[in-house]
């Protein structure tokens, strides 16, 4: 557990980084540091390191006060993923990798033989160890940087901004890869972003830093996109936060159409004048068959179009969403957990069954900002 | 004259003096790379953390390296009370003119090591100075390597100017020369002077390549 006890940080230069801050992060949890730039949320987890000293209050890790350990020591035990990977130009990706364990006298073979295991940990092969930083893709980069705050197993992990530098696509990969190996090895870690979409896609809980390091407010993302709580918070969660909140409600409310299937490679003749949905001998989703369509193309290949992205029951609702509006018909198809058709929904359903959501004394929140 | 230089390179007597003069220089103008390079790194190190130290240090550097070194030679032993023509005196002067001429590339090489690595490096837990020898020091390496290369001319050529106060090496023949109006030993010296530089230079060239293998990989794809 990390607790900030009225931690305040005041610069040299008069700066106040931090103002009075009152938070405790819970050991095995995920928690994100989310703000506009300059709101203090890298000074913020550098004085859970001692990378940065408080001018007033103190920091806490597993009850103890940072201050009572070596700066050194102390840093050997928690991991930091910083911004722009940080990783070092002159040493190969496995040499990175092992720094910390050869820090902590570990030897050469043991260090690197670990590293290996942690290359893999994160999805990379063992194989690119060989090469520098320099001959990796940024999202890479970004893996092996995790690879290397992991390499000495420390309960604690710092991650400031660890993906900012990738592009959306690749960010959501290593989005998704960070929350896989935090249900394997539960860390405690405090992840900085100013990215609000990341932030509730991460975290466990959510703290919404405001300009002049004030904590403005600390919440489970739902609770957060539910009832902000000030004018800050809500602008700076933003106007479609509806669409967001759509992350955190399954579509269980929603009831599924059925529409006319046809096997893949048994397909009615003649066509119907109707959108056709192709599934495989599994029941598993194929593509559409448009209405009306001709057996001129050729191929019945040819004819199918590729659906949209399919919508897994029980998951958040935005992918059912997801599902109707990337779907060719414009019906989402939803799948069991196995991926067997289960029926189709329309986005105008998804819609309404989020407002009745919103309607519902739980999930209230005051209308403004909402879909519209 | 192609004649009268085989002639005097033949001679085993010149052979052996050649062979003298040529070590006295390669030891003349290498010790005091290494030292004066050895020296620069701390100064610069400094340098680049103090802002004040910074616009001192580099202020007297740049002092130091317009001292004629002619003048250098001939005041230092009256300061450090050794004799003129002793090889610590040129060692000595040659080890401050590397030093002030390196103070700069240090400097310059620190400041171009990125902040986010150091911070990271900080973060894994490395101790100041051990963070300065495994990472800023070799990161610093291709900059700084220019500078050692220049230094290194420099202190051959400067070496053949101690000759004029008998401090020896390779100058030593083009003033034995001079004095007897021999060219042929003139000739050999400014050959050897020029060729010493040059393969000083490609083996510095070569050391720089065997530290940094790192600097060659293409850019990020
Ligand atoms: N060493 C320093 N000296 C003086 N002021 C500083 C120093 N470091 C940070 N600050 C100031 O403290 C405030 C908070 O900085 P901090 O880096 O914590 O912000 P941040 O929330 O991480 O911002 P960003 O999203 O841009 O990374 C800023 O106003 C910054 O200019
Ligand atoms: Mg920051």
């Amino acid at each position: 557990m990390i607790e900030f006890r009225s931690v305040t940080k005041r610069f040299d230069d008069g700066t106040v980084a931090v103002d009075n801050l009152n938070l405790s992060v819970d050991a095995g949890t995920i928690t994100v540091f989310v703000g506009p730039s300059g709101c203090g949320k890298t000074t913020s987890l550098r004085m859970v390191n001692r990378m940065v000293e408080p001018t007033e209050g103190a920091v806490l890790v597993d009850g103890a006060d940072v201050r009572a350990s070596d700066p050194a020591l102390l840093r050997r035990r928690i991991g930091y993923v910083i911004q722009q990977a940080g990783l070092f130009p002159h040493r190969t990706v496995l040499d990175n990798v092992a720094t910390v364990p050869l820090l902590s006298g570990w030897t050469r073979r043991r260090a690197r033989d670990r590293a290996g295991e942690l290359l893999e940990l994160v999805g990379l092969p063992t194989e690119l160890g060989k090469r520098y930083p320099a001959q990796l893709s940024g999202g890479q980069q970004q893996r092996v940087g995790v690879a290397r705050a992991l390499a000495a197993d420390p309960p604690v992990l710092l991650m400031d901004e660890p993906f900012s530098a990738v592009d959306p696509v690749v960010r959501e990969g290593l989005q998704d890869e960070l929350l896989r190996l935090q249900a394997e090895l539960d860390k405690t870690i405090v992840f900085v972003t100013h990215d609000i979409d990341e932030a509730v896609k991460v975290g466990e809980k959510v703290a919404v830093f405001r300009q002049g390091g004030h904590l403005a407010q600390y919440a489970e993302p739902d609770e957060l996109l539910a009832r902000p709580a000030d004018d800050f918070v809500s602008e700076f969660v933003g106007r479609d936060r509806g669409y967001r909140r759509l992350s955190f409600l399954d579509a269980s409310g929603i009831e599924l159409r059925d529409v006319p299937t046809a096997r893949e490679g048994a397909l009615p003749e003649p066509r119907p004048e109707e959108w056709v949905l192709v599934l495989n001998a599994e029941d598993r989703p194929r593509g559409w068959l448009p209405p009306g369509s001709t057996v001129d193309t050729g191929s019945e290949t040819a004819e199918v179009q590729p659906g949209g992205s399919l919508y897994t029951k029980g998951t958040p609702m935005r992918g059912a969403l997801d599902a109707a509006l990337s779907s060719p018909s414009g019906l989402g198809v939803v799948v069991d957990e196995d991926g067997r058709y289960a029926g189709v929904v329309t986005a105008e359903e998804v819609l309404e069954a989020i407002q009745q959501r919103r309607a519902e004394p739980e999930h209230g929140e005051p209308e403004q900002g909402g879909f519209g | 004259m192609l004649g009268d230089i085989v002639q005097y390179l033949s001679d085993p007597f010149n052979q052996d003096r050649i062979l003298g003069y040529l070590g006295e220089h390669l030891q003349l103008s290498l010790l005091p790379l290494v030292i004066g390079l050895a020296a620069a790194i701390p100064l610069g190190w400094l340098a680049s953390r103090t802002r004040s130290l910074r616009l001192t240090l580099m202020g007297t550097a740049n002092v130091v390296y317009t001292i004629p070194s002619l003048a250098l030679f001939v005041v230092l032993p009256g300061l450090i009370g050794t004799q003129i023509t002793a090889p610590i005196n040129v060692i000595l002067a040659l080890s401050i003119y590397t030093a002030a001429l390196l103070v700069r590339p240090v400097v310059d090489a620190l400041d171009a090591v990125p902040g986010h690595v150091i911070a990271a490096a900080t973060a894994m837990g490395y101790r100041p100075l051990r963070r300065f020898f495994a990472v800023e020091l070799p990161l610093s390496v291709p900059v700084l390597a220019a500078g050692v290369r220049v230094a290194s001319v420099s202190n051959i050529s400067l070496v053949s100017v101690g000759a004029l106060i008998g401090t020896g090496g390779l100058g030593a023949l083009f003033t034995g020369g001079f004095q007897i109006r021999y060219l042929p030993p003139i000739i050999v010296g400014i050959a050897l002077t020029l060729l010493l530089a040059l393969v000083m230079d490609l083996l510095l060239v070569g050391l720089r390549r065997a530290l940094t293998p790192w600097s060659r990989v293409g850019g990020a794809h």
